[in-house]
């Protein structure tokens, strides 16, 4: 249980600070009074004169003492100053009390702000600390972005009341009774009138605020809620397209703001009323003591003298009385922030914390056999997941659970790893109760996939090794200032109650083994092993040779490519594969490129030479009119432009075959149509800059082979050559940096490793072209033992918020590849490769379980599939449907058996 | 031209046949040329169907696993389409096509297919004749093979 009372919950973890601030705080009031009375001193004694009214008479300053009981005791005898000496005394003393009392505040300010910011760590890891240990069912009422709405804005205000929680009222009582008790010292009457306004200040103000606290209440859930939908309309924004319920949206959010619009006002409306009668009431008092008093003063019941000092000393009354009030108001509108916030985090079934406690020694191995007994579980709403499931799990064995997806298949999977609590029966390891595992024994030795996947952001390889960081394997060493650094840290972390482990250290335990720190190599051995064994090795060798390297950072590795591109070439010689593809050269016409691309013949840096602006650019045109290109580009591009419309003449407009032109984009057919016509009216000659513009683009896409419509000759050919090289050879000097120009012998910085190594392109048009380049390639790589590096290139790769730059199948594989990384005990796949069609899972299956075999701890293996046919690596088979178990045994018993199994694989 | 070879050989194949000269170009513009040398695979038994492919040159050979091992069931010369049941009813490959010499083909896309058979009626209803033909055949191959079958097991 959390503390719900904010007071109380400052005190439990601020005590000693408060008593201290407290005490710092009244030990300034003394400087503070004198800094007060000093000035009267100047004033009356060396300025107007009192006591130096001969000259040359002298004063003591700086006498110290005490008169105890009539005895004075003398601490220190004084100076004796005279006048203008005792001016400049008294100035400078009252200039020290002034930086005295600064540096006070200066401390007190300080100290309060950081006693909140420490109570506000402290809230919000708390918080968080609770959301670790929320059970998992939990979770599927929460919404993400409310939680984060909590924990971020929600508890900020609490902070800074904290440091004021406990000094500010007692500071401010203190006043306000000092004050009260010099008005009853000089007239009770008037003293009892005092504390009569006062009572009704503090009777009425709080229950207007109740009114208060309800909007306030209201405000932060409208709030919360506004935070949820805003992330519910992120995460889902994909649908809000494809349905087409943006508008929907738009009003939601309109209807929240204006509710929230509606509490504001009201709250403002109700708290500016309060405080106008606030301050009537604090106003009227005064009024009763010139009415009241001057009656009595009238009737000769109080002197004068005693009205005008009850009157001075009401003065200092309000201020104090107000901040007290306002002080109240604000530790309501805390107290209900904080009580909220709690509410939601104070969950029944929270994990014990000693399940999650970190363990000193390496996490033994799973006990076996695990015993599945009677599991039954049903969700909230009734329904039957799982009913009287019963099964063993030996160490080392392999079982298939096959069923649908409502089958309860899913369920006793996930519930092996403790993702559901059952209703009855029991699951044991070893005889453990799985419920009194420690989460350490589970997170590290069981590897768990499921469909989803959770990826933090950051590079594919943080992604895979995110199942390895279970707690730092040594401590990180720092020196110097680092060193302070991170004591401090510790030292802080103490006082919140924080964790204290440090998120810079070695955090990869491999092999179970805490000693044993994450060494590179090894690291990087599991990792390829692992890709394999997951098929997502394919997926990041692609990545990686789609990542670009800087040659000059990494000289050694673009020299390798260079090799490699010379060990490819030698090869497609020599395996008869000239044919897939046409490699660049600077003297060629690269047939199998587009018409700009072979005039640039280089990759563009930069928005300069972006292809969808190329034929605009000013330089390319002014090379082209000086090669006699332009003309011979226009005639081409009038001709492509006929041919293409002459295509389509036949189908209404906007008809989606248009989109399948790749040279033009489809809504400007009309464009290029309106062209022709003018083309033919006028003559070419007539068009104008930006017509011919306009067909100049055209040409630039086209590629013959893909294309097919006969446009390019030798002649033309010759002619862009030219263009090329006179492209190259004039291009200012202020360009040079925009363009990385094609050269077979050295690495382009601006192009991809797998560009680089080929230097060239696939040919159109032939059956697994690109897969037969790629597999010489790989090969080629592989070879030169290059594949690694690659590899390493690829793992680098950005995956994105969520892994969302990543497909649905490379992600499933990296759940998968992720399961496997822990070298695990037990391996519970839920469905992991739902995503793949189903030869490359029965493929991947077969993968998982040749790596499995081969594995010095062979790890039991419990897999739902949805396929029978998946289903006949495995040591045994259990066949589920509504929830229930329908048989278990060999593949071979069942297939006699005739049973469930055998009919699910003759479907 | 290229692109006109193609029509012209589109022109012969007898799903197209009642096609116009300009639809045909569409159509040839529209799917992509695609080369396969000998041996390779055009699509395996039990793939997703995403293409069908009209042959220009070559021979291909429509293969089915039976007890485990392949058997060349059909061979497909010039103009026959290959794979358009898979995409009119989007079912797995009934069976893996192999190219049994270097293979010409233009290859169309799924979704390619059904917006031209869309677009024309009378290609669908000449795709319907075809298919009809086939399940002619079929259902005589079927019965010649009961009978046969009948008359081994009585024998």
């Amino acid at each position: 249980m959390l503390e719900r009372s904010i007071l109380k919950f400052t005190w439990i973890h601020s005590r000693s600070s408060q008593l201290w601030i407290l005490f710092i705080v009244l030990l300034s009031m003394p400087t503070y009074f004198m800094s007060l009375d000093l000035p009267k001193q100047i004033v009356n004694g060396p300025i107007l004169g009192q006591g130096f009214e001969t000259a040359g008479v002298e004063q003591t300053f700086l006498k110290l003492s005490w008169t105890i009981s009539g005895q004075e005791w003398i601490l220190f005898e004084g100076i004796q100053l005279e006048r203008l000496n005792m001016l400049f005394a008294l100035s400078g003393t009252f200039l020290t009390l002034i930086i005295v009392n600064g540096l006070f505040k200066f401390y007190i300010n300080t100290y309060k702000g950081r006693l909140g910011e420490r109570m506000l760590r402290r809230i919000r890891y708390s918080l968080m600390d609770r959301l670790l240990r929320f059970p998992v069912r939990a979770f599927r009422r929460i919404k993400s972005s409310e939680i984060a709405s909590m924990v971020k804005d929600e508890v900020e205000p609490i902070g800074g009341f904290m440091g004021d929680a406990f000094v500010q009222p007692l500071l401010l009582g203190g006043q306000a009774i000092t004050a009260m008790a010099f008005i009853m010292v000089q007239n009770v009457y008037l003293g009892l009138i005092a504390i009569f306004m006062i009572g009704i200040q503090f009777i009425i103000i709080p229950r207007m605020r109740r009114h208060l606290i309800r909007l306030g209440k209201e405000r932060q859930i409208t709030a919360r809620k506004l935070a949820g939908r805003v992330g519910e309309i992120v995460d889902g924004i994909t649908h809000v397209h494809v349905n087409d319920t943006s508008h929907y949206e738009r009003a939601d959010i309109s209807s929240r703001l204006a509710k929230i619009f509606y509490i504001r006002y009201e709250l403002f409306q109700r708290k500016f009323f309060t405080k106008f009668l606030n301050n009537l009431l604090a106003q009227i008092t005064p009024f009763l003591f010139y009415v009241v008093g001057g009656y009595f003063a009238l009737q000769g019941k109080i002197d004068v003298g005693q009205l005008v000092a009850v009157i001075a000393a009401y003065k200092d009354l309000p201020s104090p009385i107000k901040e007290l009030i306002d002080w109240d108001q604000q530790r309501l509108d805390v107290e209900v922030k904080f009580s909220q916030v709690v509410e939601q985090f104070d969950i029944e079934d929270m994990l014990d914390e000693k399940l999650q406690a970190i363990p000193q020694d390496p996490v033994g191995p799973l006990a076996f056999p695990i015993e599945v007994n009677g599991l039954s579980i049903t969700d909230d709403t009734g329904t039957t997941l799982l009913s009287r499931a019963r099964l063993t799990i030996n160490a080392g064995s392999s079982l298939a659970v096959v069923g649908p997806s409502n089958s309860g298949a899913d369920v006793l999977a996930d519930t092996i790893v403790r993702l559901y609590v059952p209703d009855s029966g029991s699951v044991s390891f070893g005889g453990e109760d799985l419920f009194e595992i420690s989460e350490s024994v589970i997170g590290r030795r069981v590897g768990y996939a499921a469909s989803d996947i959770f990826l933090p952001q950051g590079s594919l390889r943080d992604g895979l090794l995110y199942a390895l960081k279970h707690q730092p394997v040594s401590e990180r060493v720092y020196e110097g200032p680092d060193e302070q650094t991170r004591q401090r840290f510790v030292r802080e972390a103490a006082i919140t109650s924080n964790s204290k482990l440090d998120i810079d250290a070695d955090w990869l335990s491999i092999d179970n083994s805490l000693a044993e720190s994450g060494e590179g190599a090894v690291i990087h051995q599991l990792l390829v092993d692992v890709l394999e064994a997951s098929g997502l090795e394919d997926d990041v060798f692609n990545l990686g040779l789609r990542g670009e390297v800087d040659p000059h950072k990494n000289p050694q590795f673009a020299d390798n490519i260079l090799s490699a591109r010379k060990a490819l070439r030698s090869r497609i010689e020599e395996r008869k594969l000239s044919e897939l593809v046409e490699l660049f050269d600077p003297q060629a016409y690269a047939e199998q490129a587009t018409i700009g691309e072979n005039l640039l013949f280089g990759t563009p840096v930069g928005e300069e030479f972006a292809p969808e602006k190329l034929a605009k650019n000013e330089y390319l045109r002014s090379v082209l009119r000086d090669a006699g290109l332009e003309d011979i580009l226009v005639t081409k591009g009038i001709e492509l432009a006929e041919t293409t419309i002459g295509l389509f003449q036949d189908l209404p407009p906007d008809h989606e075959f248009f989109n399948q032109i790749t040279f033009m984009d489809a809504e400007r057919l009309p464009d290029y149509a309106a062209l022709l016509k003018r083309a033919k009216q006028a003559g070419e000659a007539a068009l104008t800059s930006d017509e011919r513009y306009m067909l100049i683009e055209l040409t630039f896409s086209y590629v013959e082979p893909q294309h097919r419509m006969g446009l390019i000759d030798e002649e033309l050919q010759n002619r862009i050559l030219d263009g090329r090289n006179n492209f190259k050879n004039g291009l200012p000097e202020n360009l040079t940096e925009t363009i990385s120009f094609y050269d077979p012998e050295t690495y382009n910085a601006a192009a991809s490793v797998q560009d680089n190594l080929l230097m060239g392109r696939v040919t159109h048009g032939i059956a697994r072209g690109p897969q037969r380049v790629f597999e010489a390639m790989s090969a080629t790589l592989k070879e030169m033992e290059l594949r690694d590096e690659i590899l390493d290139l690829g793992l680098e790769f950005d995956i994105g918020s969520a892994g969302k730059r990543l497909s649905s199948v490379q992600r499933q594989k990296l759940g998968l590849a992720r399961a496997l990384i822990k070298q695990p005990d037990m391996l519970v796949l839920n469905r992991p490769l739902s995503a793949l069609d189903g030869r490359q899972q029965a493929a991947i299956v077969g993968n998982v379980m040749k790596y499995i075999e081969h594995h010095p701890n062979k790890p039991a293996v419990i897999w739902v599939v949805s396929d029978a046919s998946l289903a006949s690596d495995f040591d045994e088979i259990c066949v589920m449907a509504g929830g229930k178990i329908l048989e278990t045994g060999k593949r071979e018993a069942l297939m006699k058996s005739n049973g469930a199994y055998s009919k699910m694989l003759a479907e | 031209m290229a692109l006109n070879d193609e029509v012209e050989m589109l022109g012969n194949v007898s799903l197209f046949a009642g096609l116009q000269p300009s639809q045909l170009k569409l159509l040839a513009f529209t799917s992509q040329r695609l080369t396969f040398t000998k041996g390779d695979m055009l699509f395996n038994q039990n793939d997703s169907g995403d293409a069908a492919y009209v042959v220009l040159c070559g021979t291909a050979e429509v293969i089915v696993k039976i007890n485990g091992s392949d058997v060349v069931v059909a061979t497909l010369e010039k103009n026959a389409i290959i794979g358009e049941i898979a995409i009119l009813c989007d079912v797995p490959r009934t069976a893996s096509v192999r190219a049994a010499t270097k293979l010409e083909t233009l290859c169309i896309e799924k979704e390619q297919l059904l917006k031209l058979l869309k677009e024309f009626p009378a290609m669908a209803i000449d795709l319907m004749k075809v298919l009809a033909e086939r399940l002619a055949a079929t259902t005589a191959d079927l019965s010649t093979a009961r009978a046969e079958l009948n008359k081994l097991s009585a024998g």
